[in-house]
């Protein structure tokens, strides 16, 4: 999947946008033998120590998933919080985990970090090509592999609701729908929710966990007071 | 997808949440409905809302009398308070529609899992794109469009004429009729769905045809297109050979997914070698039983 590839916006909006993810390669032809899970487990307890905004197993979600219940008066309680041991936890498959970070020296750090565990798994930065590039030289790695997005095809940088474009391609999937993203710059925009608020809202929809709440409230703010990104 | 019309109350938030708008409040019944041909069954309604549990007499009652008072009712805006969205079974080709939109169920009509493949994601131990070769993922449908089978049709045929050979492992490969023709099954052409991956493999040579031959289908066909182009790095970690033709082409591509290249054939075996002060395998609680709603928190 390109779910984190095809993020919209401009080279330097990704600054705070580090996606560092890990996946075992699949099939028989791959070749590659192992416990990929203790592996991405690992991968995923050695992350928690590098404070990320947010972490994801595709299979089951990321840190702040929707909530169900059957109790009547749990509408008016407050919502839940992000819970990254949850994320850790609840893996019981070997399939893509990712893990969010909002600067450069938590990302760098543990890139460095992993290279020096030497899982053998398959390691990808999906940000801007200056930051993985930067990735590859705090670990010390040549960049094996790269796969660019060229952007979408007809629509520029400079398109109405811009900053709804820009939070609703934070899921690649496209499960954050333009008319949610930019319902919530409205609700914030009127003072019904504040940046942090409005982009909880948009991180339970996101259902593997790549979502950035922080590059999410950054936009919040710049869109309130309609400053382009 | 379906709506329970006995639960809705109308309170239109699951209309913002569906990434197709195919939901809307029916004036006549004054309940949330469903335009069942524009819904790609892709459950952010289902599973990307919270679901409370308001009786739903109390709740519109509530409405109409804060109503009266040009007041508000207004749950938070992720919930549907009253769990009125139930998932229906789905048929074949409906179920086609499912297997492209949401991510978090495998390609049971196809046998594959995601809308594409790992492309150079793990080209370290895959081999799959060499020096020399750029692998194309032509994304129809993102952001927010979708896209229908027919119009995925007009690019893979457009490839096919050219004599580009599909990826074997591709979702959409394996609902073609004819790989030489790039035909698709017609039983399915007529089915919308979020989005879905063309993915094709070439020498570099012939970057800058496909390229070409993507815009020139973009323009045909109802929907947003969106090119990754996947290259192996030199042993230097440059990319020299295909950069330069899409900086010919007019491109500056600024976002892309870094391979590290710390993959290998055989994975660490941590149950004999795990490092000092760091938890085991086998202190980590042992995960909740797998369920298909495993993702959505249970409180009650």
């Amino acid at each position: 999947m390109t779910n984190t590839l095809h993020r919209f916006g401009r080279a330097e909006s990704f600054y705070d946008d580090y996606i560092v993810f890990a996946l075992p390669a699949k099939g028989k032809a791959s070749g590659q033998q192992g416990d990929a899970l203790a592996v991405l487990r690992r991968f995923m307890e050695i992350a928690r120590e590098y404070k990320p905004v947010n972490m994801g197993d595709a299979l089951h979600g990321g840190a702040l998933r929707p909530t169900r219940t059957k109790n009547v008066f749990r509408h008016f309680f407050k919502r839940n919080k992000p819970d990254m041991d949850k994320v850790v936890r609840g893996m019981t498959k070997a399939g893509t985990m990712a893990v969010v970070f909002d600067n450069k020296a938590a990302a760098e750090a543990f890139v460095r970090r992993i290279r020096e565990e030497d899982f053998g798994i398959s390691v990808n930065v999906s940000s801007s090509v200056e930051n993985g590039m930067a990735c590859c030289k705090a670990a010390g790695v040549p960049r094996h592999s790269l796969s660019y997005s060229l952007g979408f095809e007809g629509i520029g940088d400079n398109i109405p609701n811009q900053h709804a474009m820009m939070l609703s391609t934070m899921c690649g999937h496209g499960m954050i729908a333009h008319s949610m993203a930019k319902k919530m710059v409205d609700f914030v925009k009127e003072n019904r929710r504040s940046p942090e608020e409005a982009a909880e809202s948009l991180q339970r929809i996101c259902s593997c966990g790549i979502f950035n709440p922080s590059r999410a409230k950054r936009i919040l703010e710049d869109a309130k007071v309609g400053r382009k990104t | 997808m379906k709506i329970n019309q006995d639960k809705c109350i109308a309170c239109g938030n699951c209309s913002y949440v569906c990434p197709m708008g195919a939901i809307y409040v029916d004036p006549e019944t004054k309940r949330s409905t469903i335009n069942a041909d524009e819904c790609v069954e892709c459950y952010a309604c289902y599973n990307g809302l919270s679901q409370e549990a308001l009786p739903p007499r109390t709740a519109r009652l509530m409405r109409r009398f804060f109503a009266q008072f040009a007041l508000r009712f207004e749950p938070e805006p992720d919930i549907c308070p009253t769990a009125a969205f139930e998932p229906d079974h789905l048929e074949w080709p409906r179920v086609v529609r499912r297997a492209f939109s949401d991510p978090r169920v495998p390609h049971e009509s196809t046998g594959v899992s995601g809308r594409g493949t790992e492309e150079v994601k793990t080209n370290d131990v895959s081999g799959r794109v060499k020096e020399g070769e750029v692998g194309f993922t032509i994304e129809l449908g993102r952001p927010g469009v979708g896209v229908r089978f027919y119009e995925i049709e007009e690019m893979t045929k457009a490839l096919a004429a050219i004599g580009v050979p599909f990826e074997k492992n591709n979702p959409v490969t394996s609902l073609m009729a004819n790989l030489e023709t790039g035909e698709i099954r017609s039983d399915i052409r007529d089915e919308k769905v979020m989005s879905a991956i063309v993915e094709v493999k070439v020498p570099v040579a012939r970057t800058e045809e496909i390229i070409r031959l993507v815009w020139d289908v973009e323009k045909r066909i109802r929907t947003v297109v969106v090119l990754g182009v996947g290259v192996r790095c030199d042993e230097n970690g440059e990319d020299k050979l295909v950069s330069p033709i899409l900086a010919r082409l007019g491109y500056d591509p600024h976002r892309a997914k870094t391979n590290l290249g710390l993959g290998r054939k055989v994975l660490r075996d941590l149950s004999a070698h795990a490092a000092p002060g760091m938890a085991q395998v086998s202190d980590v609680p042992a995960p909740e039983a797998a369920a298909p709603r495993a993702r959505v928190t249970e409180d009650a």
